[in-house]
Order: structure tokens, then sequence, then C-alpha cells
């Protein structure tokens, strides 16, 4: 019988499967963050019970930290729950890369560039961004606190299968069109719960043709669209990516794998619940207008008139009217960073518009690299320095302000040309005004002071 | 978890689809470290609005929230649901569900009911006409009772063992110990573990 990717993966990790019960699912891994995980510390202890595998989870912190000032610049609240997880782990016996580490970054960064995510695995985390490690070729989904203290105390989960997606692209995507326009395109196009509760397979030679940073993008926004989990099969590109890295097998170990891993792969005639088409060749640079990642248009369009109530809220929200081209909208503030666009490739796309330019004198702009490693490998190539001499400010590893439960967050009113995956109301910062778009959009939108064409804006970074 | 059988009260209308996690509890409460004390903060900065409709002195007390469709999408937070049922609510009505949300709430025992789209709209309207109107959401019968009107509702089989008989799936996952040992001891060899930190002493 035909197995779809996800099926192979998931057979793999049954523990016990019975008439009538969900699967009993075991996880390879599961990644801990300071904010969804006190809780479930507390209670496990409350329940006379202890972590059953500390070498299989690893803890970093990224949500509520400070990205300038260290620990000291953190509120008081924010401080107990970092002190909360650090006096967790050591309880539990969980590696930590704490604030100050050289491994410190989000989550969904630091796991890959371990080499820690790898294809066939099941990878957990109390965060919805947790499909990003589904670009390996993993099932990889978010969880709550309480599975996250089921985790903890068992290894496992009790799920049910979720249903198959395709999502096939064809073609090469066009100059200037990114990874995040693909996904953002995607979005525009099935609205953000079009696939609820799914396990999605993205393919095609659009897909194959993209970067480990490209997929990892791509499979990052799945739950923008309500998917549980997004993946690509892995191929040469995975296995070149993971080679040589701190947590990748070596030697014949190795070898092992990649025997094992050349095997996930979707059987052909195995049965998807429904395939969505795309042609990459039709996408533009997408920027979103309204209050979640599906009220989007091409950069080269106008706020559409609002087909609905929850669009004339979003519309008020945002202060826009409809008619008005996207290109005049101006901007106050531009944020490159998140688990969605912040690793070294999103920033070396940033930094090809930067060269030579300034930013609007009205704006002002940071990049947040994703990891501690990124920042490193972004300032041995000088891209720090291209970045700050354009007006950037250059922070330190965190979440930041893709979700604003730091210093970093917009002030009421203030419009941000954001890399980030959310455009909810108040995502930012209460009552911060958000338009999702690429890291080289961004860096245009941030000279210019206005959304703009990076295609025509600056033709030469591309 | 608290056993859920039967909740028989008043229904507050929330006429809004794609309500997000982050609407529901804004990220500046995620910092607490306890699981309690979130109902004050439930729907933030809608709530300053005066004629927010949980703002409303006829619809507090109500216990079944009856909203739009993809209700709790967006972030994995369980305070969203902790911050619903710290408010007082013990049912939340709704033709679609975020999926992450709908499973923290059925972990926590604040029952998430999939209704289709037209019966939503009729709980809806009859809520706001009619705020002392009450509503009856039985597990055991998998119905929704109000206005004399009956309604059948499908869900999980398991989570609804689960929830009316108030188990603990921790200790229900460890009673296959066996199965989960037997399962590492066949895990490849290849698989990523992470050199332990330096126990407690």
């Amino acid at each position: 019988m035909p197995r779809t990717l996800t099926q192979k993966i998931w057979d793999e990790h049954v523990v016990r499967s019975a008439e009538g019960e969900p699967d009993l699912l075991y996880c390879d891994l599961h990644l801990v963050h300071e904010v969804t995980s006190p809780q479930a510390f507390e209670s496990l202890r409350l329940g006379g019970r202890r972590v059953r595998r500390p070498e299989l989870t690893l803890a970093t912190m990224d949500h509520n930290t400070p990205t300038r000032g260290g620990r000291a610049a953190a509120d008081g609240i924010g401080r107990r729950q970092l002190d909360a997880l650090e006096e967790n782990c050591r309880w539990a016996g969980i590696r930590l890369y704490p604030m100050g580490s050289r491994h410190q970054g989000i989550v969904h960064v630091i796991g890959p560039e371990l080499g820690l995510t790898q294809p066939g695995m099941v990878i957990v985390c109390g965060d919805s961004h947790t499909s990003t490690h589904g670009a390996f070729g993993s099932i990889a989904f978010g969880i709550g606190t309480s599975e996250v203290e089921h985790v903890l105390a068992t290894q496992c989960l009790w799920q049910r299968r979720p249903g198959d997606l395709a999502v096939t692209v064809e073609g090469e995507l066009p100059l200037g069109v990114t990874a995040k326009d693909l996904v953002l395109g995607l979005i525009h196009r099935t609205g953000i719960a079009g696939g609820q509760g799914r396990a999605v397979e993205y393919r095609g030679s659009t897909v194959r043709r993209l970067s480990m940073e490209g997929r990892m993008t791509l499979c990052n926004m799945s739950i923008e669209w309500g998917a549980r989990v997004g993946m690509v099969a892995p191929d040469e590109t995975t296995f070149a990516y993971l080679e040589g890295r701190p947590l990748a097998p070596r030697g014949t170990e190795w070898e092992r794998a990649l025997d094992h891993w050349r095997s996930l792969f979707t059987d052909e005639g195995a049965h998807f619940e429904a395939e969505i088409r795309l042609q990459a060749s039709e996408l533009e640079p997408f920027v979103t207008w309204g209050t979640n990642p599906g009220q989007s248009a091409p950069i080269t369009g106008r706020v559409p008139e609002p087909a609905d109530e929850g669009a004339e809220r979003a519309l008020r929200y945002m202060a826009l009217r409809p008619g008005i081209a996207l290109q005049d909208i101006a901007i106050d503030r531009v944020f490159i960073g998140s688990c969605t666009n912040a690793r070294l490739e999103d920033l070396r796309a940033a930094a090809a518009v930067l060269r030579g330019r300034q930013i609007h004198p009205r704006v002002r702009a940071m990049v947040v690299p994703g990891s501690t490693q990124v920042r490193l490998q972004a300032e041995a190539e000088g891209l720090d320095r291209v970045f700050k001499a354009a007006g950037f400010e250059w922070r330190e590893a965190g979440c930041s302000m893709c979700l604003g439960m730091n210093p970093d967050v917009l002030q009421p009113g203030e419009r941000c040309a954001s890399t980030s995956n959310r455009n909810f109301e108040g995502r930012q910062g209460a009552g911060g005004r958000t338009h999702l778009l690429s890291p080289p959009m961004a860096a245009a939108a941030a000279v210019a002071g206005h959304l703009v064409d990076v295609r025509e804006f600056a033709p030469e970074a591309l | 978890m608290e056993a859920f059988r039967r909740v028989q009260g008043r229904l507050a209308p929330l006429d809004r689809g794609n309500v997000d996690t982050d609407q529901i509890i804004p990220k500046q409460f995620l910092k607490r470290i306890e699981r309690s004390g979130f109902g004050p903060f439930l729907f933030y900065d809608w709530a300053k609005d005066p004629d927010f409709v949980l703002n409303r002195p006829e619809y507090r007390g109500a216990v079944i929230l009856v909203a739009g469709p993809n209700f709790g999408c967006g972030s994995s937070r369980e305070h969203a649901a902790w911050s619903i049922q710290d408010a007082g609510f013990r049912v939340v009505i709704a033709p679609s569900f975020g999926d992450i949300f709908h499973t923290n709430a059925l972990k926590i025992g604040l029952l998430p009911v999939r209704l289709p789209e037209a019966s939503v709209r009729r709980l809806m309207d009859l809520a706001t006409e009619d705020p002392s109107l009450e509503a009856t959401v039985d597990l055991e019968t998998q119905t929704v009772v109000a206005a004399g009107i009956r309604q059948d509702f499908e869900i999980d089989s398991f989570a609804r063992e689960c929830l009316l008989n108030g188990w603990d799936d921790i200790a229900l996952t460890l009673r296959h110990e066996e199965a989960i040992v037997a399962f590492e001891a066949a895990r490849p060899s290849w698989l990523p573990s992470i050199p332990a930190a330096e126990p407690a002493s």
C-alpha cells in the first residue's frame, strides 16, 4: 500500500495503537522555552513525577529575552520566568542555552543549526511555529502546556493522524520573489483556515529548488493557514545542510541514517485528501494589508474593498482605505527578525538591498538575528556593518518584536514592515499595525519610507 | 482534570470569526508562571471598549461562549484556554476551532463544541435577543439544548471518555510503560541525543 511521507514517519513512531483510541506517538525531540513551560514543570513536580528523557529535551531562552542590555533589561515578571526555566532545567538535568550562551537563539533556529533537527523525526515544542522543523522531512508540531507536561513525563503524546494535504508548486520563482512570498501567496489563496488540522507536504520543482532556509520559512508559516504539520521530503539539499553539524550523526552512523532518510518520500499513488497546485511564475512579492496573514495582496496591488465584517474591522484597525495603492502606505518601523526570516540567508538578502543606501529619516529599523550563531556568522561576513551603516539597529538574538513580549514593541498607531509571521491586532505592541513581507522587501521599505516593490527599487540587489 | 458531564447556563455571543489567541490573551500576560489568575485579562484590548459584549452586565456570569469560525487560531499558548476558563466559562461553541487551542481546551476540561455554522448563528441570535436564555450542554448525550431546540454534536470518543471521567492522561499513558520501554529499546542509534547538563546536587 503506497504511503505518504507523513504516514511513513508516523508509523515508525507509534508506541501503541488500539481501536477507538488515538495513537500513542513517541517524540524524538522536545524543545522547551521559558513561556510555555513553567506551569508544566510545576505540575510535574506537584504530581511527584520526573522528566523521562532529559537528553531528548533542549531548552533555550528566546520569547521574552531583551535583545540589548542583557537580562537586566527584562522586567521583573519576565526575569522570574527566565529564572524559573533555569531552575527547572537544573532540576531535571535538561541542557539549557541561556542568554549569553553562544548557542542561544530562537528555538526553531537553533534546532536546525545544531544538527538536532533531522529527517524522519517527531519533534514537538510549546510553540505553534514548530512546523519549521518539517523542512527537514520530520513531523513537527506545536503543543500547549498540558501536552508539554505530558511529553516531559512520558516522551509520548496521544495523537490522531491528521489527514494529508499536498501543496505542489512548479517552476522557477521570479526574481525578487522569495519563500516568504510563496507562503503568503499560498495563504492568500487558501485563507487562514484552509489547512485546518492537516499534515501538509510541500512538493514540486519550486520547493525542491529552495534552500533549507527557504524551506524553513515555508514550513514555518504552515500554522498560519491552520495546518498542524508542514513538511518537505528530505533530499541532497537536506543532507548537505546537515553533514558535519555538531549533533548530526557521524561516520557509520551517518551512512546508516542516510540510507534511512533516502526512503522518506511519498510513494507513487499515495492518497492525499486534496492537492493545491501553484505556478511559481504567477507569484509576486506579497504584503499583508489586514490583521491576519491571509489578508494580503501583491505589492503591485491595492487595498481591496472589504469582503466581510472581518475585513472591515481589519481596515479600521489598520487605518487603511480601500483602493489605495499598497506602495503608498508610509511606515514608521521595520523589523527584520523572527523564526520565519532571521537566518543568515535572510540577513544576506536584506543587506544586499541596503548596501550603499540609507534608511528613511522617519523610519526606525532593527535587525534581530534568529540565533547567536547567526549573529556571529553575520558579523564575520560584515553584514552587521552594512545594516548599521544604513541606519539599522543591530541586536542580539531572540523573538523580539515578532510578538512583543520583551522590550521591543510598537507604540500605539505605529506602522511596521515586518518579516515575522503574524499581523494580528496588537501582536507587535498594543495598537501597532503590522505589514508582513520578505526580508528584501522589508529592507527596501526601510529605505523608501513606504511599502515598495523591491524589484523596481533595488533590482541590482536581487 | 475536573470531570465534565453537563453544564447549564447563559450564553455570551462573541460574533466574530478568526478570533486569534493574541486577542484572547495578549502577550504581556504570558510572563506569569502560575496557571490561574488569567480571567481578568481575557480579551484585554477588546474589553477596553465599554460596548464590548462581555462588558455588558446582562452577560456577566455566562458559562457558554458562542463564537465565529476558526476560534482560537494562532499561537499555542494554553493561557488562552486558561483565561476563558478562569473567567467562568465551561464551554465554547463555534463552527470550527484552531487546532492547538482545541486540544488545549480538551486537556483542561473547557469543552469545545463544534456545531454547524447555521446552528451557531441561531444560538448567537437567541443569546443576543434574550441574554437571560439558558442552554444545556450535555457531554454524555452529546447535545446542546436551547430554547427547546436540540442539537447533536460530535466529539472525539477518547477525549470524551477522558473528560467524563476527569482522567489524568499522564497516568493513562504510564499504564503503557512496557510498550514505551520496548519502543525506546528499538529506536535507531543515529537519532540525536543532547549531552546532559550537570544534574542538581
